[in-house]
C-alpha cells in the first residue's frame, strides 16, 4: 500500500481554557516546569485518587499546552496509541491515535496507570522517552520527530499488588519521577472544602474520616480513602445530602465489599459525624 | 436478720459506727466508717441487720469486700426491690465466689456491677465480648493508628497497649444497648491512651490517699468527663454515643464539669478535683459507664513503649547519619528536627531532605501520641555512648543440635549487627512429611464444597486462553470471512463492513507460585487446621487455573537444623499422595524464616515461568530457639532474604494472623506485600482470594 495517498485524520487538540483547581503540596510544580523546559518525560507515582491526574491538567493549563489523557487498560495495544487504518466506504483512511495526535500537536500526553497497558506499548514509549524523542509509526513507515512542546507523562500506583503488573526498570529509568501522596490534613481539608463547596468544619471531619480509614490499610483494607473519595463525599454533602449518608456512600461503600469491614467503616463514619 | 428484728427500731449512726468498726477494723478504708454509718442510718432495721450480717460474713474472707458491700448496700437494696433479702444474699455470695476464683479486683467489679447482677438474675439480654470483639478490634485500630489490641478481662481498663473489656455486659435491658456500652468503654479506654491520662505519675498522685479504690473510682469518673469532651471535639459522633450511653452525669461531678470540658484540660484538672472530692470524703458513685484505671501497669507499659520508640528512632537516625558518613571527603552535616507547624520530623543529610523509613515514622507517631511531641533526645542519633549494638560474639550461643546425617544445603545468613553475611551459617535438611490418612482433606473438601465450587468459578474467570477475535476494525491478520463478505457487499452495491481484521488475544499467564507454610510450634491447633484448610482450598482452585505451584513447610531448631518439608513440588501432581501430606502437616518447632526463604527461592528461581510469586503463611514474627534470631536480627535477615529473592525476579507476599504484624511487616515485606488477618477462621478463604488478586 502506498501510504502517501492515504487520507490522514488527526484529531484537533485544544488547550484548557479555565484553570483547573490544584493545591500544590511541595515543589512538584517547579520540578515539572523544569522537566518540561528540558524536555524530560515525567513519571508520577502515588496511590489512587491523590491528585496525579489533576496535577497534570493543571500543568497543561499552566504551560498552555494541549493535554491528551489515555486511561490505560489491559487490552490497550500499540495501535490504540499510535493509530490505525480504517476502511470508510471505498476508501482507506488513517486515523491518528492519541499518542500520535499529541506528538504532532506538541501536546502533553498523559498515560494514566501505565502498568495496565499491554507490554508491547513500551516499543513506542521508549523512543519518545529518551533523547530520540521520536514516534515510529510502523504501519505508515513514518518517523515523527516530537516538537519541543511534546511531553510524555505516565503514572502508576506502587501500591498495586499484582505480580503481573509491574513497571520495568528499563521503562522507569527513562523518567523523572515525582512522588505523590495524600496531602497533609490541613491542605487536604482545604482541597475537600474547595472542591466540594462545603464549610471548613465538615471538610475537617471528612479528612479525619480519611485518616481513620488509612489507619486500617493492611488490616482489612488494601487502601485507605483517597482524597478523591473525600471530595466525592464533600460534593454529595454540597448537593444537600446528610454528611453521614454521603460519607457511607462515597467512602465506606466505595472502599470494600467485605461485610465486616463495611460495618467497621460505617462505625468510623458515625464516629466522625 | 430475723423476722422479729424487723419490728425493732432503727440503729442510730453512733450505734452503727460501733458495730461496723468491730466488723471492719481490718479494712484499710475503716477510718471512713463514720461516713459509712451515716449512709446506712436511713435504712429500715431489717435492712440494717441484713447489711451488718453480710458485711461481717464477707469481712471474714476479706475486710475490704465487707466494706464495699456495706457501702454499696443502700444502692443495691433499692435496685433489688421486693425480693431484696434473697437477692442481697445471692449478690454477696456471687461476689465472694468471684473473690475465691478470680481475686480481689474482679470480685469488687462484680459487686459494683449491681445492674449487671440484677439483669442476669432477671434473665435479661446481655451482650458478650465474643460477639463484639472483632468489630471493636477493627474499630479501635481505625481510631488509634498504632497497635492497640482488644481482649477480654475482668473489668474495663487498659494498659495502653491492650484494651480489656468484661466478658459480659448486662447493664441495659436490650442487648444492643449493652453492645453500645462495649463500644463506649472501648472508646474511653482508647481516649485514655490518646489524650494523656497516663502522662503523669498517677501512682504517686494516688499514694496520698489510703482509700485507693475510692480515689481510683473518682478519677475514673473525672477522666471520663474530660475525655468525653476531648473525643466529642474531634469525633462528634462518638461524643454523642458516649453521652447517650452514660445518661446524666453523677450529681457530684456537676461542679467539675466546666473545667474538665475545657479544650486545654489535662489530667491535672482531674487530679485537682480528685483532691477536693477526697477531702470532702464523698463516696464515689458506682462506675457503671466509665473505663477503670490501673495506673501502675499502664505507666510501666507506656514507659517501655516510649523507650522502645525512642530507641527505634535514634537507631534509624544513626543509620541515616552513617549512610551519609560513607561519602568520602565530604564533611557531612546531619540535622534532625521537629517541624513545629506540621509536627513532622525533618531529617537532612548534607543539606538534603531524607525521608524516614516507615518503622521510624510509626515510632515517631507513637511518641507523639504518648508525649504530645517527639522528645528532643529521640532526635539525636544513637552514638557510641547512647546505644551499643549487642555484640553477637558475646550473646550466648544456643546449643547446636547435631543431626545423624549431613545437611542437604548450606545457606548464608544476614547479620545486621555486622552488616555482613555469616557464610554457610544455616544447615538445611529436606525432610519428609509423615503422610496423614487424608481424612482431614476429605472432610474439608466436603464441608467447603460450595465454597470450593465458588472459588473454582472465580478462578476460571481469571484463566486466560489464546483467543482469536474476528471482525475487528484492526488486527494482526485479515479476517478472510469478513473480507469476502465485504467484497460481495460492495459488488452488490451495499455498504461493506469496516471490520475486516482478526486479532489474537494471548494468554500471558506464565506464573509459578511457591507457598511457604509456617510449621512452627505456635501454629499448633487452630492455626494449623486453618493452614491446612487454606491449602486444600487453594489446591482445588489452582488446579482450575493451571498455574504451576508448589507447597513447602518449614520449621527448625537453631541454625544447624533448619527443616524444609516438601508437601508438593512443582513437578508433583495434586493427587492422593499430596493430599495425604497436607493432612500430615503438623506444628513442629521454631520459625527461622530467612533460610527457608532462601531455599525456596532457589527452587522457585529454577522454574521457567515468567512471573514468580512466593507466598508465606505464618502466625508470627521470625523466631528461633535462643535469643540470637529473635527480634531485629530475624526481621533483618528475613528482609534481606526477601530482597535477594526480589533480585532474582521473585515477588513475595505474606499472609499472617499475627495481630502485631503491623509492627514489623511493613519494614520486612514492604508496604504493599502483606495482609494481616484478624481472624484465623478467615485464612482458608482469604488465601485463595489474595492469590487471585495478586495474579489478575
Amino acid at each position: 500500500m502506498n501510504t502517501a495517498h492515504v487520507r490522514t485524520i488527526t484529531p484537533e487538540l485544544e488547550s484548557l481554557g479555565t484553570e483547573p483547581y490544584y493545591q500544590p503540596v511541595a515543589d512538584e510544580v517547579a520540578l515539572f516546569e523544569a522537566a518540561a523546559q528540558k524536555r524530560l518525560p515525567v513519571l508520577l507515582k502515588g496511590p489512587t485518587g491523590c491528585g496525579k491526574t489533576r496535577f497534570v491538567e493543571y500543568m497543561a493549563w499552566k504551560l498552555k499546552r494541549p493535554l491528551v489523557t489515555v486511561a490505560c487498560h489491559d487490552d490497550l495495544t500499540t495501535a490504540d496509541l499510535v493509530g490505525r487504518y480504517l476502511i470508510v466506504g471505498d476508501e482507506t483512511v488513517w486515523l491518528d491515535g492519541p499518542l500520535t495526535a499529541a506528538v504532532r500537536a506538541g501536546a502533553i500526553c498523559y498515560l494514566d496507570e501505565i502498568v495496565e497497558a499491554r507490554k508491547d506499548t513500551t516499543v513506542v514509549i521508549h523512543p519518545l522517552a529518551d533523547t530520540r524523542r521520536a514516534l515510529a509509526v510502523d504501519k505508515r513507515g513514518e518517523l515523527i520527530p516530537a516538537p519541543p512542546g511534546f511531553m510524555l507523562v505516565i503514572s502508576y500506583n506502587p501500591g498495586y499488588q499484582s505480580v503481573l503488573k509491574e513497571i520495568k526498570p528499563s521503562t522507569r529509568q527513562r523518567f523523572v519521577a515525582l512522588e505523590f501522596d495524600y496531602p497533609g490534613a490541613e491542605v487536604e481539608a482545604q482541597i475537600v472544602a474547595t472542591e466540594g463547596g462545603i464549610d471548613a468544619d465538615t471538610a475537617k471531619r471528612l479528612v479525619k474520616l480519611g485518616e481513620l480509614t488509612r489507619n486500617l490499610k493492611g488490616a482489612g483494607l488494601d487502601e485507605g480513602a483517597s482524597t478523591r473519595l473525600l471530595v466525592h463525599a464533600a460534593q454529595l454533602i454540597g448537593a444537600g445530602m446528610p454528611a453521614a449518608t454521603a460519607s457511607i456512600a462515597a467512602v465506606a461503600r466505595a472502599l470494600t465489599d467485605d461485610p465486616d469491614m463495611t460495618q467497621t467503616l460505617d462505625d468510623l463514619v458515625r464516629a466522625v459525624f | 436478720m430475723t423476722d422479729s428484728s424487723s419490728s425493732s427500731r432503727r440503729f442510730f449512726e453512733h450505734e452503727l459506727e460501733e458495730k461496723l468498726d468491730a466488723l471492719l477494723f481490718a479494712s484499710p478504708s475503716h477510718r471512713s466508717i463514720e461516713r459509712l454509718a451515716a449512709l446506712l442510718e436511713p435504712l429500715p432495721r431489717r435492712h440494717q441487720d441484713l447489711v451488718l450480717h453480710w458485711a461481717g460474713v464477707a469481712a471474714q474472707t476479706y475486710a475490704e469486700i465487707g466494706y464495699l458491700i456495706a457501702t454499696l448496700a443502700p444502692q443495691a437494696l433499692e435496685r433489688f426491690g421486693p425480693d431484696s433479702n434473697a437477692a442481697f444474699e445471692a449478690w454477696v455470695i456471687a461476689g465472694l465466689d468471684a473473690y475465691d476464683k478470680q481475686g480481689l479486683r474482679p470480685a469488687m467489679e462484680m459487686l459494683r456491677d449491681i445492674d449487671g447482677f440484677v439483669a442476669i438474675r432477671q434473665g435479661r439480654l446481655y451482650a458478650q465480648f465474643a460477639e463484639v470483639e472483632q468489630r471493636l478490634a477493627r474499630f479501635v485500630q481505625g481510631l488509634s493508628g498504632r497497635p492497640l489490641a482488644v481482649k477480654a478481662g475482668a473489668y474495663p481498663w487498659t494498659d495502653t497497649e491492650t484494651i480489656f473489656l468484661p466478658a459480659r455486659i448486662a447493664q441495659f435491658d436490650a442487648a444492643e444497648d449493652n453492645r453500645q456500652l462495649y463500644k463506649s468503654l472501648a472508646v474511653q479506654l482508647w481516649a485514655q491512651t490518646r489524650y494523656g491520662t497516663f502522662a503523669v505519675d498517677l501512682d504517686a498522685e494516688l499514694a496520698r490517699w489510703p482509700e485507693r479504690e475510692q480515689a481510683l473510682t473518682w478519677l475514673a469518673h473525672l477522666e471520663a468527663a474530660r475525655l468525653e469532651a476531648r473525643v466529642a471535639r474531634e469525633l462528634p459522633g462518638l461524643g454523642t454515643l458516649l453521652a447517650a450511653v452514660r445518661g446524666s452525669w453523677p450529681a457530684e461531678i456537676g461542679a467539675a464539669l466546666a473545667e474538665l470540658q475545657a479544650p486545654q484540660a489535662t489530667v491535672d484538672v482531674s487530679l485537682r478535683w480528685l483532691a477536693k472530692f477526697m477531702a470532702q470524703g464523698t463516696v464515689p458513685p458506682a462506675p457503671t459507664f466509665c473505663g477503670r484505671l490501673d495506673p501502675g501497669i499502664a505507666a510501666r507499659v507506656r514507659a517501655e513503649r516510649i523507650a522502645r520508640d525512642t530507641e527505634t528512632l535514634k537507631k534509624t537516625l544513626a543509620v541515616l547519619k552513617g549512610a551519609a558518613g560513607r561519602k568520602p571527603a565530604a564533611p557531612n552535616e546531619f540535622a534532625a528536627q521537629l517541624n513545629s507547624e506540621t509536627g513532622e520530623i525533618e531529617v537532612s543529610v548534607d543539606g538534603e531532605a531524607v525521608a524516614l523509613p516507615p518503622d521510624a515514622q510509626a515510632a515517631a507517631q507513637s511518641l507523639q501520641q504518648d508525649l504530645g511531641q517527639v522528645p528532643p533526645e529521640a532526635l539525636t542519633p544513637a552514638g557510641d555512648g547512647a546505644w551499643t549494638p549487642v555484640d553477637p560474639e558475646t550473646v550466648s550461643a544456643p546449643p547446636e543440635l547435631k543431626s545423624d546425617r549431613d545437611a542437604d544445603y548450606f545457606y548464608d545468613e544476614w547479620d545486621y549487627h555486622r552488616n555482613a553475611y555469616r557464610r554457610g551459617w544455616c544447615h538445611v535438611y529436606e525432610m519428609p512429611v509423615k503422610p496423614g490418612d487424608g481424612a482431614f482433606v476429605h472432610e474439608t473438601r466436603q464441608r467447603h464444597a460450595a465454597l470450593i465450587a465458588q472459588l473454582k468459578r472465580k478462578f476460571e474467570a481469571v484463566r486466560g486462553e489464546d483467543r482469536i477475535l474476528g471482525r475487528q476494525p484492526e488486527g494482526e491478520e485479515i479476517d478472510l470471512d469478513a473480507l469476502v463478505e465485504a467484497v460481495n457487499d460492495r459488488r452488490g452495491g451495499a455498504e461493506p463492513s469496516e471490520r475486516l481484521f482478526s486479532r489474537r488475544l494471548r494468554n500471558e499467564r506464565s506464573l509459578a507460585a511457591m507457598f511457604m507454610v509456617d510449621m512452627s510450634g505456635s501454629t499448633k491447633g487452630w492455626v494449623n487446621d486453618a493452614e491446612r484448610e487454606a491449602l486444600v482450598m487453594l489446591c482445588e482452585a489452582l488446579e482450575k487455573l493451571g498455574d504451576s505451584y508448589a507447597i513447602y513447610g518449614f520449621s527448625g531448631w537453631t541454625r544447624t537444623r533448619c527443616d524444609i518439608y516438601r508437601i508438593k513440588s512443582f513437578a508433583d501432581r495434586y493427587d492422593d499422595a499430596v493430599r495425604a501430606r497436607i493432612d500430615g502437616i503438623e506444628a513442629k518447632d521454631y520459625t527461622r524464616m530467612g533460610v527457608a526463604i532462601r531455599h525456596l527461592t532457589r527452587l522457585l528461581a529454577a522454574q521457567p515461568a515468567r512471573h514468580k510469586l512466593l507466598v508465606t503463611l505464618s502466625d508470627g514474627r521470625p523466631d528461633d530457639f535462643g535469643d540470637e534470631y529473635r527480634g531485629n536480627y530475624g526481621i533483618e535477615d528475613t528482609r534481606r532474604a526477601l530482597q535477594e529473592a526480589r533480585q532474582q525476579g521473585i515477588r513475595s507476599y505474606c499472609v499472617t494472623i499475627d495481630r502485631h504484624g503491623q509492627d514489623y511487616l511493613k519494614h520486612m515485606m514492604g508496604p504493599a506485600a502483606y495482609t494481616v488477618l484478624d481472624d484465623v477462621k478467615k485464612l482458608p478463604l482469604k488465601v485463595a482470594d489474595i492469590y487471585r488478586r495478586l495474579t489478575v
